[in-house]
């Protein structure tokens, strides 16, 4: 009896589920088979593409390692600290989640531009943030930036405590401690973080294009190619790109797995 | 060596007082309570991961209060051993000599010598994480040895290991504190006290309310709580009349009183009480008839548990069991010495 009702209930749910799965596969499938291989292939070979995507992938890499160096050392003091503080700077943190990424655009431009502190002083030494990949750097951060912070928090927050104080009392210094025990073990959801603020960087279009619609990063020139051309032209950059950051999305399942399988 | 004076701190609802310890070079202090009444928490302050409200902790008469962690050469073995689950065992002993002015040599040699000594030599390359209770405690203890600490504070160290490696583990222990090193081990299973320390310190609710050589506090409890945590099952609060010592007022019994106390507290030994079925003519002066109110089987004897006003434990064997065919509820006459019964003042 009760195996009869429990298989009622997968069916049910596996019915269910599968529409939802149907409805996220559908739009992806229908614009691969709607653009055939040889606008695949001219499309990757077409500069602009090209030019474009290796920004994107270049400017999202080095924001995600650049902001890493002060996100990680943020997860640790939010995974250890008791203070009552904690729940209002996890708060803040996923604030850039929760707005819409125009205004967060918007928010970044004021932050960057030749008017504010930030701005005067990068003009100062040559820099304008505006237009340029610096800027979009700041932008693909800080729509991103929360998901390295979650999980790096996450990661260092599985780490026993009683695993650092053991590592003190042996004679290890503070920074040997969090270089040879935190940071080894918390390193997998860090990795996966660091995987996900990369692959959020690259798909942000919404703060990007108001800090920067030149140099056009793949976002960008999909809109500019739907905007001026129409879908046609637009489909086999988004292919191409969509290509490329499936690579990252099976990296980062691959990294998750293997931290399930080492959990287990 | 070690000496912990005057100790206080509050955790939350949780509270130390005034926790005095003194231990010598060689000594095996053991530290018995149960569970949740400091006992870790002693250590933690003593390593210096925790800082004490109150109260100083010296090594070799330096105040090492606050000393940072890591200069301390006090050694701390968890009960859950915190070995690090990312290295090898081999890298697990290794971790304190990184940084050392010594060899990889000399490394190498002290790793030998102390896997050795924990008899992990055969563990060195393997991974920590499908390792027994067992063999964890000893990787957490050659990696500890191998830093030198002065003092060694291990905390419920034989507690989640079973019979067979509680011996072998025993052994280790006094091995190592033979060799010369201190050690100062929490615990709330009294027979690990009398296997392995000379002196002993009874916590109970934050405080220490009994310390000394260990065959001192365990011959003379100071109160019923360290009788009964130290194992001692017939311990009374008796009030005495020359040879006589009433007992909660409800009992009184013959005893040898030579130095003519008022008050104090006495012990009869299980051991050392007889059970029968018929009053028995013999040179005892204590015959009480009562009720078996429990009997409880142990590996080589039963404790035999009787009410005659007041609740006497009595040990007796197998074959007396099996030959007297005693059983729960049923009478029996219990019959000591007044030289079983042992007074302190």
């Amino acid at each position: 009896m009760y195996k009869t009702g429990l298989r009622s209930f997968d069916i049910v749910f596996i019915l269910i589920g599968g529409l939802i799965l149907l409805f996220i596969i559908s739009p992806l499938l229908g614009m691969f088979l709607a653009t055939s291989p040889t606008q695949i292939f001219e499309t990757s070979k077409d500069p602009e593409v090209i030019d474009s995507i290796w920004l994107t992938l270049r400017v999202s890499f080095l924001a995600t390692i650049g902001f890493s160096v002060g996100a990680i050392p943020l997860s640790y003091f939010l995974a250890r600290t008791q203070s009552g503080f904690k729940n209002v700077i996890n708060g803040i943190i996923d604030i850039p989640i929760i707005i819409p990424h125009s205004a967060a655009g918007i928010a970044i431009l004021g932050f960057i531009s030749r008017d504010s502190v930030l701005g005067k002083i990068a003009s100062s030494v040559g820099l304008n943030f505006v237009g340029h990949p610096a800027g979009i750097a700041l932008a693909m951060a800080f729509v991103s930036i929360p998901f390295l912070i979650n999980a790096a928090r996450d990661g260092f927050e599985n780490v026993p405590v009683r695993l650092e104080k053991t590592a003190l009392n042996l004679g290890a210094s503070p920074v040997r401690v969090f270089f040879t025990i935190s940071l080894p073990l918390a390193w997998k959801n860090i990795l996966s973080g660091l995987i996900m603020m990369f692959a959020r960087g690259l798909s942000e279009f919404g703060a990007v294009i108001i800090v920067a619609y030149h140099p056009m990063v793949t976002p960008v020139l999909i809109y500019e190619r739907f905007g001026a051309f129409g879908l046609k032209y637009a489909r086999p950059v988004s292919v191409v790109f969509i290509i490329v950051c499936l690579v990252f999305f099976i990296l980062l399942r691959t990294f998750s797995v293997n931290k399930k399988t080492a959990d287990a | 060596m070690l000496k912990v004076k005057d100790i206080s701190v509050q955790l939350g609802s949780f509270k130390l007082s005034h926790i005095n310890l003194e231990l010598e070079k060689g000594d095996y202090y053991v530290l018995l309570g149960k569970s949740g009444v400091g006992k870790t928490v002693l250590l933690e302050i003593i390593a210096g991961l925790i800082k004490p409200s109150a109260g100083q902790v010296f090594i070799d008469n330096k105040d090492i209060t606050n000393q940072k962690i890591q200069k301390r050469k006090v050694g701390i073995v968890f009960q859950d051993y915190s070995v690090f689950p990312h290295l090898t065992v081999k890298q697990n002993i290794a971790y304190p000599l990184k940084g050392k002015k010594i060899s990889n040599q000399e490394k190498e040699a002290l790793i030998t010598e102390y896997a050795e000594l924990a008899n992990i030599k055969h563990l060195l390359n393997r991974g920590t994480r499908n390792l027994s209770g067992g063999e964890l405690q000893r990787v957490a203890l050659a990696r500890m040895l191998v830093a030198k600490p002065e003092c060694l504070l291990l905390d419920e160290p034989l507690a989640s290991l079973d019979i067979q490696l509680k011996g072998d583990f025993r052994n280790l222990l006094r091995k190592i504190n033979q060799s010369g090193v201190s050690i100062l081990h929490v615990t709330h299973d009294y027979e690990e006290a009398i296997a392995l320390s000379n002196k002993v310190a009874v916590i109970h609710d934050g405080r220490i309310i009994q310390k000394g050589l260990t065959k001192e506090v365990f011959q003379n409890p100071a109160n019923d709580f360290v009788a009964n945590f130290t194992g001692i099952k017939n311990f009374f609060h008796a009030v005495f009349n020359e040879n006589k010592a009433q007992i909660n007022n409800t009992l009184e019994i013959c005893v040898s009183n030579k130095e003519n106390l008022n008050k104090g507290k006495i012990i009869i030994r299980g051991e050392e009480i007889i059970l029968s079925e018929q009053k028995l003519e013999s040179s005892a002066v204590n015959h009480f008839k009562g009720k078996i109110t429990q009997i409880i089987p142990y590996l080589s004897n039963y404790e035999i548990l009787v009410d005659i006003g007041i609740e006497l434990s009595v040990v007796i064997s197998d074959d007396s069991l099996n030959k007297f065919c005693f059983k729960e509820n049923s009478d029996v006459w219990v019959s000591f010495k007044s030289t079983a019964i042992k007074i302190i003042p």
